[in-house]
């Protein structure tokens, strides 16, 4: 769904944060000297008053990939994101944008791609309340001079692509807050910017509307293939959202990563203490806990050779496969003992409808469905090749390793 | 009688000394001021004096009708919306006619012109103050002073400059009406400016509005229900001076008013004193439902 995380080249960096630092108080420069000199935060803070919000903040953004910005409350993500288009001035560092710093552009520069390249959508939607909403949509275009029929054509685009169409003329406070945020997006979108900036934008949203939104999301994502900047301080949502997270604490990156990395390898301790309360049945996935399928019998094979490879593994059913692995059905030891007994071929005993799922299947889903089912589960792909298989003992295994390696 | 212990600070005198320095040194400014405001308190009193009293009785109650109406919830039949807004035509029809009948139709253009003069100048000075005083602390603790000495000083003490400077007349009248009814519109203007979310100012920024776009576009449409709250206070106050200002010689029903009070003359002093209550009123309910109000939605 997501570009993977693996695919990662200095070339397919559209930003780079480089030392980036800010401090918060009268005599900024001054603090960052003494910061320099090796002063703890804390020193700095009760000593002068400045506030050290981002300490030599470095990384970079693939082109395309939602990069979260996570942490706590307080930890500086929210500032991080508002000095990417400077919203707060950055004290120290470099922003580059496709290589063009803009910690040192003019208030021109800066406007321009501020009307262009980057747009916000805000946690608490921030829509006009005396405008409609496609004229909210088309706050954007209008600030950059686009005449009236024009950026309505593109106002109604975007209502569309976020699923408002016949909303166009109704006001923000008629409607409900997980379709104010479509308007904040839509919002955003409108001006086709390269990238999106997400300040906590789903974190004021019912958990339900939060989902929908969440796929919603990735949805536009697959279509548009906008770079996203996603700040939050839920993990869950980090870790179905993000190609990449970066974990913050006390304005410091603490951890760059994939969700799988992140999750399995924490760096200290302080990831792993954020990450073991994360729920692993919403983030593991049917290959994670899967087992090889082995044994596992051909189709043209005889119910000898099957009740052999049963009691070799220690094992009551075997799935059968036909060509290129296609899964055919299981059979269970009492069937392939009757069939022995009788002559009978291995077609003949296999139960087809056979329980399978997709190997992108949460773990979520298939506990209920395994504890429904008398034989192990098949995992599958797309071409309905088995996988894997799963049996009641490797769930609960790889939920028991809570934040360990899977 | 206390007599305190320091040298007395010529307070009074420096005071006096800036009032005649303004009025020779300043003249050809106070005279400029004296023709611009007489030429508009003029024009508006000739405007509504030339208008026939039915004709603008019928046009304050169809206005009246039709802002009300708009003001109403779009999800009420239309004839609930006509049904609540009707109270609004009627009770100014009523209230002019009463005036009409008194024969105090005159003296109440009058002081409608005196009011509408006083209220553009205190809008057209207050408003830019206000959008300044919300953008700078310091400006705004500066203003700040001025605003409490204009609202708190009693009025009658600025009479007597605004008559050195201005002589008798309407225009010394508008002058220290508008130092009276300004501070609200600066205050609100000021305090609607600073309430919005600060997400919204940065929607503005984010998206890369000018500094004119973000006031134009943003700031002042989203702060304007308060600044309307002080339009309307700016109206009212400027009403409640229409009988202070008469004593340096403003007419209108203020006139009328202090007339009956030097006369003993109870009748008289009662029904004008009405009729600026009447106007007051209808004044109060055209200004409240002059913009639609959508409320901010906070999740």
């Amino acid at each position: 769904m997501n570009i993977p995380s693996l695919i990662q080249n200095d070339q397919g960096s559209i930003i780079e944060v480089r030392n980036l630092t800010k401090i918060f108080g009268p005599r900024p420069q001054k603090t960052l000297s003494h910061l320099q000199r090796g002063c703890s935060v804390k020193e700095i803070r009760e000593k002068t008053g400045h506030i050290v919000a981002l300490q030599n903040i470095s990384f970079s953004v693939q082109k395309g990939e939602i990069f979260v910005l996570m942490g706590l409350s307080g930890c500086g993500k929210s500032t991080l994101l508002r000095c990417l288009n400077r919203l707060i001035e950055p004290t120290a560092g470099e922003i580059l944008l496709d290589g063009e710093d803009l910690v040192t552009a003019s208030a021109d520069q800066m406007k321009s791609i501020r009307r262009k390249r980057m747009s916000m959508v805000f946690q608490s939607f921030a829509l006009l309340p005396h405008r409609n909403i496609l004229d909210n949509i088309a706050f954007g275009l209008e600030i950059q001079g686009i005449p009236y029929e024009e950026r309505v054509q593109e106002a109604k685009k975007s209502l569309d692509l976020v699923g408002l169409s016949g909303y166009e003329y109704s006001y923000p406070d008629q409607l409900s807050g997980g379709m104010q945020q479509r308007v904040g997006l839509a919002r955003a979108l409108a001006s086709s910017p390269d990238i999106l900036l997400m300040d906590e934008a789903f974190s004021a949203l019912d958990p339900i509307i939060r989902r929908d939104m969440q796929n919603e999301l990735l949805d536009i994502q697959d279509r548009l293939e906008k770079t996203i900047i996603f700040v939050s301080h839920d993990l869950d949502e980090a870790l179905k959202l993000g190609s990449r997270i970066a974990l913050m604490k006390a304005g410091e990156i603490i951890q760059v990563g994939s969700p799988e990395e992140i999750l399995t390898k924490p760096k200290n301790e302080f990831v792993e203490r954020f990450v073991e309360d994360v729920d692993l049945s919403r983030v593991l996935t049917a290959k994670d806990v899967m087992k090889v399928p082995d044994p596992m019998i051909h189709v043209t094979s005889g119910p000898h050779v099957a009740l052999r490879m049963m009691k070799e593994a220690g094992i009551s059913t075997l799935f059968v496969v036909g060509k290129n692995r296609e899964l055919k059905g299981i059979i269970t030891a009492d069937d392939a003992l009757r069939a022995g007994k009788e002559g009978l071929p291995l077609q003949d005993i296999v139960i087809p409808d056979v329980v399978s799922i997709h190997h992108d299947t949460p773990v979520s889903e298939i506990i209920p469905v395994i504890a429904e089912s008398r034989f192990p589960l098949a995992v599958i792909n797309e071409e309905k090749k088995l996988k894997g298989v799963i049996v009641r003992g490797s769930v609960l295994a790889a939920l028991g390793r809570s934040g360990g390696s899977v | 009688m206390t007599v305190s212990p320091f040298p007395r600070l010529p307070l009074g005198s420096a005071i006096e000394d800036l009032v005649t320095w303004i009025s020779t040194n300043l003249g050809w400014l106070l005279d400029g001021i004296t023709d611009v405001l007489t030429a508009l308190t003029n024009t508006f009193q000739s405007i509504l004096s030339s208008i026939p009293p039915p004709v603008l009785i019928l046009f304050v109650a169809i206005i009246s009708f039709a802002l009300k109406f708009r003001g109403r919830s779009q999800k009420k039949s239309q004839y609930k919306r006509f049904l609540e807004s009707i109270d609004l035509p009627i009770l100014c029809v009523a209230g002019l006619f009463l005036i009409w009948d008194l024969d105090l139709w005159d003296h109440s253009m009058e002081t409608l012109a005196l009011v509408i003069v006083s209220t553009i100048v205190s809008l057209v000075i207050g408003i830019p103050i206000g959008i300044f005083a919300s953008h700078s602390d310091r400006f705004n603790q500066i203003i700040r002073i001025f605003l409490d000495f204009m609202q708190t000083m009693p009025s009658f003490v600025y009479l007597i400059p605004a008559v050195i400077f201005f002589g008798l007349g309407n225009v010394p009248g508008v002058i220290a009406t508008v130092v009276f009814a300004m501070p609200p519109t600066i205050r609100l203007t000021n305090l609607g400016i600073r309430q919005i979310p600060k997400e919204l100012i940065e929607v503005s920024d984010a998206f890369g509005a000018t500094m004119v776009q973000k006031l134009i576009k943003v700031e002042l449409p989203v702060a304007l229900p308060t600044i309307m709250a002080g339009v309307n206070q700016c109206i009212m106050l400027a009403l409640s001076m229409t009988v202070i200002a008469s004593m340096i010689g403003a007419g209108g029903l203020g006139y009328q008013v202090l007339y009956g009070i030097q006369r003993v003359d109870i009748g008289s002093g009662f029904e004008a004193g009405l009729a600026i209550v009447i106007i007051a009123i209808i004044l109060d309910r055209l200004s409240q439902n002059l913009i639609p109000v959508r409320e901010l939605k906070q999740s």
